[in-house]
């Protein structure tokens, strides 16, 4: 038997197209950002409520992925921003070729920023790099607190968490420890960013409104 | 399931080495980080269905899980993250940076030799 030394990246594809990603949104001076949850902890809604509620301030643009059905791009196109949405057709993720072509087809030189909603899945989007300049991990409260510890990639790698479904806590609905997932999500992270927020009634949002416009205003780091 | 990707990329590094050398794969090392890590038995299970058929049919997989470091930022020593207790294996502190998380890397290709 003959012993061959390779060392390449066997995920190499994905992190060209990256790569590439990367190139033509710092070109282009627009923020992306990866948006990375479960199934049901809200993304959609909290894009929803984020794109009506920052219109007069930032124009986004939206890339839904999802296995299958365009559910989430019509919640979405009901918002009037731009939206692509892209059939993962089985995959548990996103893969940076899609957004290549997404972005091909996005009106990306009339738009501040670019928001991607993952496939719904706490494991496999954190380990595909998109060409995004940061991840924002979403968990509903609903999911228990623990999730931070027992998930530890995603808050590791996320600039932000939102910690949705807030009103369940205050009606009583569900118990959550809002500083032990906060605590566990920073462990690895320090610098990790939480804003607690209900993207149904808007509690919270204000925060994570004036984080956006501020990163958009800083520009791609 | 990210392993049926991971799986799929592999087969097609190993099968282009294997044309470039002229000879089959017969095993391969794979190394992965703390954080973008793979299921050993889901990759094999992955592996074998997608290379059934294929040069890489039967080709056996070794996994390396490599730990993730920091740098304590009181101290200044490195060490080895412990993910349930991450904190400075030298003073204890629980302000650190991550180092890189080691990539997802084909290592070592065998190749049947005659």
């Amino acid at each position: 038997m003959e012993k061959i030394n390779i060392e390449k990246k066997i995920l190499r594809e994905n992190d060209k197209h990256a790569f590439e990603n990367v190139m033509f949104l710092t070109d282009k001076k627009k923020l992306c950002l990866n948006m990375i949850s479960s199934p049901g902890s809200g993304k959609t809604t909290i894009l929803a409520r984020t794109i009506t509620e920052l219109k007069d301030k930032l124009r986004i643009g939206v890339i839904e992925g999802d296995i299958q059905t365009d559910i989430d791009a019509e919640r979405i196109r009901a918002t009037d921003a731009p939206v692509i949405q892209i059939n993962t057709e089985g995959a548990c993720h996103l893969s940076a070729p899609q957004i290549s072509e997404a972005l091909r087809t996005l009106p990306v030189d009339e738009l501040d920023m670019i928001l991607i909603e993952n496939v719904g899945n706490l494991v496999c989007p954190s380990a595909f790099a998109l060409g995004e300049s940061g991840k924002i991990a979403v968990l509903s409260v609903a999911e228990g607190d623990d999730k931070p510890a027992k998930y530890p990639a995603i808050f590791a790698k996320s600039k932000v968490l939102l910690l949705n479904k807030i009103d369940l806590m205050a009606g009583g609905h569900v118990d959550f420890d809002i500083e032990r997932a906060t605590a566990d999500a920073r462990r690895l992270n320090k610098s990790l960013e939480v804003f607690p927020i209900s993207a149904r009634t808007g509690e919270g949002m204000s925060d994570w409104y004036d984080w956006l416009v501020e990163s958009v205003r800083k520009g791609v780091d | 399931m990210h392993e049926m990707m991971v799986a799929q990329s592999l087969i097609e590094i190993i099968s282009d080495e294997a044309a470039k050398h002229n000879a089959k794969p017969v095993g391969a090392k794979i190394s992965c980080g703390t954080l973008n890590p793979v299921n050993d038995e889901a990759l094999r299970f992955a592996f074998e269905a997608i290379g059934k058929d294929t040069l890489c049919e039967g080709l056996k997989i070794q996994i390396e899980h490599k730990p993730i470091g920091a740098r304590c930022k009181k101290c200044g020593e490195e060490f080895r993250v412990e993910l349930s207790r991450p904190a400075c294996s030298e003073c204890g502190d629980e302000s650190f940076e991550l180092l890189p998380d080691a990539p997802l890397l084909l290592e070592e290709i065998d190749f049947e030799t005659e």
